[in-house]
Formats: structure tokens, C-alpha cells, sequence
């Protein structure tokens, strides 16, 4: 047994002689048996499900004509309906490669895992955009200005893009920079209250006092006191964002087990050592649920802000589009916020479980 | 002769005195808090002790007496409200790299690896560019070599106190201060530890004050054994143990030994 084992490992893999394969039949059959295992073909029904919801989208879209609205048709319905069916038959593609087990022992093994847990999904999905596009343009059921069919979103990014994109810069830079002033800001003053008896003594019942205010409360005064309605902005949002980032700081360094500091003292560390490398990092945990609730409560501050007296951004979009019952630009924009708002909160997890990287398997993420 | 040895307290040993071991002087030492209520708590009363340069010592007395007390003191962690406690003549008032505590818990740094553990006392006294071997060294030690990249939740209780062990020797301490370090171990691993931290003792030469309320533990490690009173602490008696090291367990000397011990302790009829 042992002896033939051996002289199978002495075989080349790729040789190409072959006298050498057919001396040896017990090295050939091996991966035939192991790919045996698997039947040539089954089917992924979910994926199968889903390739039919996007078919049924697509076909009410193209077949079913539009209710009449009062005004000229629906654009780009029958665009929106051939995008459905180019998905609908990409999908059902994937559908059949994710049929065919032996693509799992490739490195096709993750997409298709992928897939396989997406599916159900897109049925959902398909089915939701089919009942909104009926209630809307093929019923009138949800009449218009107030309702618009999801095709009408490819009319309001392609007719106003310029406008909507100008406005989303101005929202995510005003964001970033009130954020980034809040962050700073707020967790130096939650690193010193927490440090300092002196300054706990003095910022902490100022925090505690006015803290609770809603920022959007000072709007008015804040446009009165800046020079421009963009500095009152990004205070406002800083102001938002600082607070609880400061509270939850604080809080983290405060509760930081006594005992390292105790070890870093008898090794030597210096106040600076101890600040820096030992409360900083021991609160870090707690500085991020401040963040994320700051960066929750920096998105209504942009928001009102905007719709209150900054001339630009996604909240001044959506009274714009009010002024002028364009409720379809409305909805535009609010996909867009969704988008950029959510993808702020998957970036600071991301960048969380990087630093963080050490509570895997302290915490339940 | 085992009683005579109780209460007197022969001259240090004749240890190996090296230039790596410190000389303790505890003199007159009374230490206490204020209580929420603002009475005074007394922890400490009149203790004087000497450790010689690398002499292992072991305070022994029940829970929660004041013997941990004694080794923030003597770590200058805090200051005595009485007394002084000097180190080769000099005052202690303030914690330094030459006299290193190992807790009960590891208190190992959670965001950091077991090298970035280890290498904290170079780190905080900015030496770490040239001593990244000595960290290397101290893992050896200890036998964590394989696991520097791993984090202290990853390891077990004996592993992360070995690491602990090892975020001490770094430092190359001439009092090694042991504050029941084997006290949340399991008992087989507590074995395995005691005989590594006796033959860490003898290659390092370091002075030891280990608080423990082990009798065993005392007996097996030290050369002299201090027993204190319920609180406040005092020294209620002194015992040397000559016996070569390594020990057995069931040495019949130290068998006698632990008898005398728990009577001194008040426990004499416990078994």
C-alpha cells in the first residue's frame, strides 16, 4: 500500500507519456470518482424564482400600457422595461452556472455562494418594482404628482443630473467637513473630561446642560451669527456629530479597567504614554458607538439645514422640487441620500472592524 | 527545630548576589484609607522586613488582610501613610521599571497581541527599537514564542499569565513583585507555573516578594516564609525554609513545615 502510494507520487502530474498513466490506472480514476459525487445538474429553483419575478417585471412594464396621467406619457418606461429584462436574463445565466455543482469545487465557489444567498432577494425585489410600476403608471391607482413609477427615476437622473449631482457634492462635502470638526472636537473634549478631574469639573455639567438641545434648535440663531449660511452649517452638524462622540469618549475612559493603568505605571509610561496608549485605545470600543450615533444625528442636521438656508445640497433640492410639484425629482434625490447615507454607515463599520479587529470573539458583532 | 525556626529570623541568605537583585528595606510601615464614611481604615501596622539582593520571599496571611496593600507600597504605586520603604537605600516614591508587579489577573492589554504585550515596558520607556530581541527573548522565556501574533483573548488562563510573566521580565526587573499571580489558575497549571517561576528566579537572580495565601505555594517557592494577622496586617511570625531547590512536593520537611504554618495561621485543628 505504502509502496504503491509512492510510486503514484513519482508520477508527474502533467506527463504526457502515456505509457507512464496507463501503468498506473489507480492515479487516473481518482478525481473522475470525486467528481462523481455531484450530479451533472441541479437546479437552483430560488434563482429560477427570481429569473421569473424580473421576467414578470419586464413584461408588465413592455405589455401593459400606461394608465393615462393628465399629461404627456411616462418616459423611458420601455427602457426601464428592456433594463428589467437584460437583468432577468443575466440572471437566469447565473441561475444555470450556479446549477451545475461542479462549478463549486472551482473558484467560481464564492460567487456562486453569493448568489445563492442574494436570490432571495431579487425575487423580492422584483416582485416590489412590479407592484409599485402597476399602482403607479399602469393603474393610476397612486395618482400623480405625489406618486411616479420607478421607470420615471432613469427620466429625472438623465434630465436633471447635472443639478442633482451638483447638489450631492455640496451635501457630502458640507457633511464631511461638520463631521470632521465634530469628531475632533468632541473627542478631545471627551478625552480630557475623562482624564482631567479639573476639566470634568468644568465641561462636564456644560455637556450635560446643553447637550440634550437638539442642534437644529440654534438654526436660526446660528445663520444670524456666522458669516455665511455654510459656516453656520457645518457648526451645526459639528455640534450634532461632537456630542455624543465627546459623552461616549468620555465614558470609555472613564470605565478603563484601573489595573492597566497600574501596569504601564510600574513599567515607566508617562502621562502622555498612559493618554495615548492606554485610555485611548482601551475606549476606543465606546468612541465608536459615539460615532455612529453622531454621524446618525449629522444627516437630519445637514438635512434641515439645507432645506432652512443653505443654497445647494440635497435638502435644498428636495424644497426646490417641492416649489415646483416635482415629486418625481423628489423621490430621485431621496434614493440618492439613501445611497450616500447608508454607504457612510457601512464605511464606518468597515472601518471599525479594522481597528477594532482585536474584540473578534470578545464581542458579538 | 522546626519551631525554632518560627520566629527567629536568621541574616539574610547566603543567596548568589548579583548587580540584577535589589535590596528592600521595609521600615516601621503603617498604611490605611478613608472609608466612604470618613473613618480611617487601617490596613497595615508596623511592618518592617528586609529582602535581601535576590532572596525569594513569600508573604503568606489570609484574604484580603493587606498583603497586596504591602506590594502596591513597595511597587510605589502608592505612598505609605507611615514609614518608609527604601530599595538599595533609596526612598521608593514612585513606581519604576526596576521593581515589576505581576497581578492576579494577566491584565494583559486586550487591543494588543501578546508581542505588543510584552514589549509594553520598552515601549513606554522608549526603548523598543533596540530591544525588539529582548521581547523575543522574554516569549522564549516563557515558551509563547508560537503565539506573539495572537491576542490575549486567544489564550488560556495559563498561557496569558506566562505572557504576563513575560511583559515582566522584558523589563529585566530587580524585584520581581507577585501579587498571587497563580491565584486564578487551574490547580495542574498552578503546578506547572510554580516550578517555572522557580527556575526563572534561579537563572534571572532577581529578588522576589510574592504575596500568596497558598500555603503550599509559599512553602514550595520561597526561601522565607512571612505570616500576617487578619487585618490590620502584622507580621506574626518569619519562617526560612532550607531546603535545595528544586523541591519535591512531598518533601516530609516542608510536610512539617505546612503544619506549623496553619497553626500560625490559626488553622492548626482544620485537618
Amino acid at each position: 500500500m505504502s509502496s504503491s502510494a509512492s510510486v503514484v507520487k513519482s508520477v508527474p502530474a502533467f506527463d504526457r507519456s502515456p505509457p507512464v498513466e496507463s501503468a498506473h490506472p489507480p492515479a487516473a480514476p481518482a478525481p473522475q470518482a470525486a467528481a462523481g459525487v455531484h450530479p451533472a445538474f441541479s437546479p437552483h429553483w430560488q434563482g429560477l424564482l427570481a429569473t421569473l419575478a424580473w421576467v414578470a417585471l419586464a413584461a408588465v412594464t413592455l405589455a401593459w400600457p400606461n394608465a393615462p396621467a393628465g399629461f404627456e406619457d411616462w418616459a423611458y418606461t420601455t427602457e426601464f422595461g428592456i433594463a428589467t429584462a437584460v437583468f432577468a436574463a443575466a440572471w437566469a445565466l447565473l441561475t444555470l452556472a450556479a446549477s451545475v455543482p461542479a462549478a463549486h469545487d472551482t473558484f467560481l465557489a464564492r460567487p456562486v455562494a453569493a448568489f445563492r444567498h442574494t436570490a432571495p432577494w431579487i425575487v423580492a425585489t422584483g416582485l416590489i418594482f412590479a407592484a409599485w410600476e402597476i399602482l403607479t403608471a399602469k393603474t393610476g391607482r397612486l395618482p400623480p404628482p405625489f406618486f411616479a413609477p420607478p421607470s420615471s427615476m432613469i427620466d429625472v437622473y438623465v434630465s436633471d443630473y447635472a443639478r442633482l449631482a451638483d447638489s450631492t457634492f455640496n451635501s457630502v462635502r458640507l457633511l464631511l467637513e461638520g463631521v470632521a470638526w465634530g469628531t475632533f472636537i468632541g473627542f478631545s473634549i471627551g478625552v480630557a473630561i475623562g482624564w482631567s478631574r479639573a476639566m470634568n469639573y468644568w465641561i462636564h455639567p456644560i455637556l450635560r446642560f446643553l447637550g440634550p438641545l437638539p442642534p437644529t434648535a440654534l438654526l436660526p440663531i446660528a445663520f444670524f451669527f456666522f458669516p455665511s449660511s455654510h459656516a453656520a452649517s457645518v457648526f451645526l452638524i459639528a455640534l450634532a456629530t461632537g456630542f455624543p462622540v465627546a459623552i461616549l469618549t468620555w465614558s470609555g475612559i472613564a470605565s478603563v479597567n484601573k489595573a492597566y493603568y497600574d501596569v504601564a505605571r510600574t513599567m515607566g509610561a508617562s502621562d502622555w504614554f498612559l493618554i495615548f496608549r492606554v485610555a485611548i485605545p482601551a475606549a476606543l470600543p465606546q468612541v465608536f458607538v459615539g460615532l455612529f450615533m453622531g454621524l446618525g444625528s449629522s444627516f437630519v442636521v445637514l438635512i434641515v439645514a439645507e432645506m432652512m438656508g443653505v443654497k445647494s445640497g440635497l435638502g435644498w433640492y428636495l424644497t426646490w422640487a417641492q416649489g415646483y410639484a416635482s415629486y418625481t425629482n423628489m423621490y430621485g434625490a431621496l434614493i440618492v441620500m439613501t445611497v450616500i447615507f447608508s454607504s457612510l454607515i457601512s464605511l464606518l463599520f468597515a472601518v471599525r472592524d479594522r481597528v477594532l479587529v482585536w474584540q473578534k470573539g470578545i464581542v458579538k458583532w | 527545630m522546626v519551631a525554632a525556626a518560627l520566629r527567629t529570623v536568621p541574616p539574610p541568605h547566603s543567596v548568589p548576589a548579583t548587580n540584577h537583585a535589589s535590596h528592600i528595606h521595609i521600615e516601621h510601615v503603617s498604611h490605611g484609607f478613608e472609608s466612604p464614611a470618613g473613618e480611617f481604615l487601617p490596613v497595615l501596622e508596623d511592618v518592617s522586613l528586609e529582602i535581601a539582593p535576590g532572596e525569594f520571599v513569600a508573604l503568606l496571611g489570609p484574604s484580603g488582610c493587606g498583603k497586596s496593600t504591602l506590594l502596591r507600597l513597595v511597587a510605589g504605586l502608592e505612598p505609605a501613610t507611615q514609614g518608609t520603604i527604601t530599595q538599595d537605600g533609596t526612598t521608593i516614591t514612585r513606581p519604576d521599571p526596576s521593581r515589576i508587579v505581576a497581578f492576579q489577573d494577566p491584565t494583559l492589554f486586550p487591543w494588543r497581541t501578546v508581542w505588543d504585550n510584552v514589549a509594553l515596558g520598552p515601549q513606554a520607556q522608549g526603548r523598543l527599537k533596540a530591544n525588539k530581541a529582548s521581547v523575543e527573548a522574554a516569549l522564549c522565556k516563557v515558551g509563547l514564542e508560537g503565539f506573539a501574533k495572537s491576542y490575549p483573548h486567544q489564550l488560556s488562563g495559563g498561557m496569558a499569565q506566562r505572557a504576563a510573566l513575560a511583559r515582566a521580565l522584558v523589563n529585566d526587573p530587580k524585584v520581581l513583585i507577585l501579587d498571587e499571580p497563580l491565584g486564578k489558575l487551574d490547580s495542574l497549571t498552578r503546578l506547572e507555573m510554580q516550578s517555572e517561576l522557580v527556575s526563572l528566579w534561579r537563572k534571572n537572580g532577581f529578588s522576589v516578594l510574592l504575596v500568596t495565601h497558598d500555603v503550599e505555594e509559599a512553602l514550595f517557592l520561597a526561601q522565607r516564609v512571612v505570616i500576617f494577622s487578619p487585618r490590620p496586617a502584622k507580621i506574626v511570625g518569619e519562617l526560612s525554609i532550607e531546603r535545595p531547590y528544586p523541591r519535591h512536593r512531598d518533601d516530609p520537611t516542608l510536610t512539617a513545615l505546612r503544619r506549623e504554618v496553619l497553626d500560625r495561621l490559626g488553622l492548626g485543628k482544620s485537618w
